[in-house]
């Protein structure tokens, strides 16, 4: 039996937060209460080898939490999540061994150069440092980043181009499931276009299956053979992109986007359920 | 690849990544090494004013070296305690904490990782010190047994090795306040150790903390070794003690550090930077 690259079952994750204070009583300083979120519920869903999956949900949807869960950063409090068959509590070096994860907000050490911090990461993964720092620069050439910036310092280097030097970093160790946590938010169109080049190349010659979570719904619709719309914390519709469009009815003759799909499944825009994450 | 060499590249992407925070941040390290070197030679100029301060007729030499070797001692336990207490809050400054989480390295190789680094850096840190300081004050150390004082070192530096674990949990319970949090536990230790003084000095409630204290033993031996030429077979005993200590409070360092990551993961405060 063909073991799937990513089974999630039945996942669940609330947070607990200090919420608003309680009444004053007398002079005694009001407790803050305690908040219970629930960042997912009862998540299931399957990813095949050689898949790019795509996470589609507005801010504070649960869709970082979720590649939070798959890199084994966090715990599920209820369900089990698999990685080519290994659980993420049992096994987690066994998982972390076959991925990585290229988030939104690129962690380096930014006084660092890109040839420390990837070297950093390298040893990390045990790779051969010889090996390694021959592969990081054709990796890093190919992305577009110019030689002299190899050894300079990340903090003097623009946000598009640190989030090539964090795409390095996750290729460098040839994972076999990629996690792309918004890795294009906040890019020059340019830089999103090389990433998501580079994104589709990893999959053709590595064999590799990608998670990504976006908000940016063409890019959902240009990368993934299918994609999980999730709202709330809940999945509400998981198909290929061109099914999907037909869960919503044309409107004006044009053909209905994903955008259309999720107003017409949660009765709200993405804007609008934005704003009612943050209020919450 | 053997799981060794993997474990051991591991290990030595902590000692790199310390070496480059160091070049990157050099002119902190000038900072901190002028701040301890001033430390130490405060503290020393105090038993050099010693006869002046009480008007009595006291032996200079003897104050002064007992206080040097206190201060030189302090010096290299504190860097191996914060560069281990610290492996957490460096994480959490940077901002890198979940890389380094998510990558395929068990905690105890990125403490062996950190131990090495913390023990070279330690004793490049207190050398260049004791350097500084042998051009302020003359040193008589003729009698003095320094094999065993390595050796009393050594065996000391595995109980600040466990410390520093213990202390690590602090900033990955609390992302604001952690490493505030180290801080009062080394003041406690410098305050309790007899780094100083000796321990008689302090009150019978104190004393008694005290004597749980490593860093008692530890200094008690090196001042028997660099001032009274202490052998080495007396120390062995104490040697001993301090080696099953340290390997004891490192036992119990993983483990408490294990289930304050699980907690951690549980609750989410990876995410969360100071």
């Amino acid at each position: 039996m063909r073991t799937s690259a990513l089974e999630v079952e039945g996942v669940r994750k609330l947070f607990v937060r200090k919420g608003r204070t309680g009444p004053r009583r007398g002079l005694r300083k009001p407790k803050r209460k305690k908040e219970s979120v629930v960042a997912l519920r009862d998540i299931d869903l399957t990813i095949e080898r050689g898949e790019v999956f795509g996470v589609l949900g507005p801010n504070g949807s649960g869709k970082s939490t979720l590649i939070r869960l798959v890199s084994t950063l966090l715990l599920p409090d209820r369900g089990a999540i698999r990685v080519f068959g290994h659980d993420i509590e049992r096994d987690p070096i066994a998982v972390k061994r076959m991925i990585n994860r290229v988030s939104v907000d690129a962690a380096f050490f930014k006084k660092f150069s890109p040839i420390e911090n990837l070297m950093y990461a390298a040893r990390l993964y045990g790779l051969d440092p010889k090996e390694a720092r021959a592969k990081m620069r054709e990796i890093m050439k190919r992305l577009g980043l110019k030689e002299e910036t190899f050894n300079s310092p990340m903090e003097h280097m623009s946000r598009g181009m640190q989030q090539k030097v964090a795409v390095a970093r996750g290729f460098l160790t040839s994972p076999i499931l990629l996690l792309l946590d918004e890795p294009t938010t906040g890019l020059d169109p340019h830089s999103k276009r090389d990433v998501q080049a580079f994104a589709r190349e990893i999959r053709q010659t590595h064999d590799a299956t990608v998670l990504l979570t976006t908000h940016d719904m063409d890019e959902a619709d240009r990368l993934c053979d299918r994609i999980a719309i999730i709202d709330e914390g809940r999945i509400i519709a998981l198909d290929t992109p061109e099914r999907l469009k037909t869960l919503v009815p044309s409107q004006n003759g044009d053909r209905p986007t994903l955008e259309d799909v999720f107003i017409g499944l949660t009765g709200r825009g993405f804007e609008e359920a934005e704003a009612e994450e943050v209020a919450a | 690849m053997s799981t060794f060499v993997r474990e051991m590249r591991g290990a030595y992407a902590f000692v790199e990544r310390n070496i480059n925070l160091i070049k990157r941040y050099w002119g902190w390290e000038i900072v901190w090494l002028i701040y301890s070197l001033t430390n130490a030679l405060a503290i020393t100029y105090i038993g050099n004013g010693m006869g002046a301060i009480s008007g009595q007729e006291i032996d200079t030499q003897y104050v002064v070296t007992y206080l040097l070797v206190g201060a030189l001692i302090w010096q290299y336990l504190s860097v191996i305690f914060y560069s281990i207490s610290e492996m957490i809050a460096w994480e959490r400054w940077e901002g890198t904490i979940e890389y380094t989480f998510m990558a395929p390295v068990s905690r105890p190789t990125h403490l062996v990782g950190t131990t090495l680094f913390a023990i070279g850096y330690g004793i490049v840190r207190t050398l260049a010190i004791l350097a500084i300081v042998a051009a302020f004050f003359r040193l008589d150390l003729s009698g003095a047994n320094l094999v065993g004082a390595v050796l009393m070192l050594l065996a000391g530096s595995v109980s600040f090795v466990g410390l520093g674990i213990l202390a690590a949990v602090l900033p990955l319970l609390y992302p604001e306040r952690g490493a505030q949090m180290t801080n009062a536990v080394a003041a406690i230790l410098l305050l309790i150790s007899g780094v100083y003084y000796p321990i008689e000095t302090l009150p019978g409630w104190l004393q008694r903390i005290a004597a749980a204290s490593p860093a008692t033993y530890v200094i008690q031996g090196l001042r028997a070794c660099l001032l009274e030429g202490e052998p080495t077979r007396s120390l062995l005993p104490m040697v001993f003690l301090l080696i099953g200590i340290g390997l004891l409070v490192i036992a119990i360092g993983l483990v408490i550090f294990r289930y304050v990551e699980r907690y951690a993961k549980r609750s989410g405060r990876l995410k969360r930077s100071g």
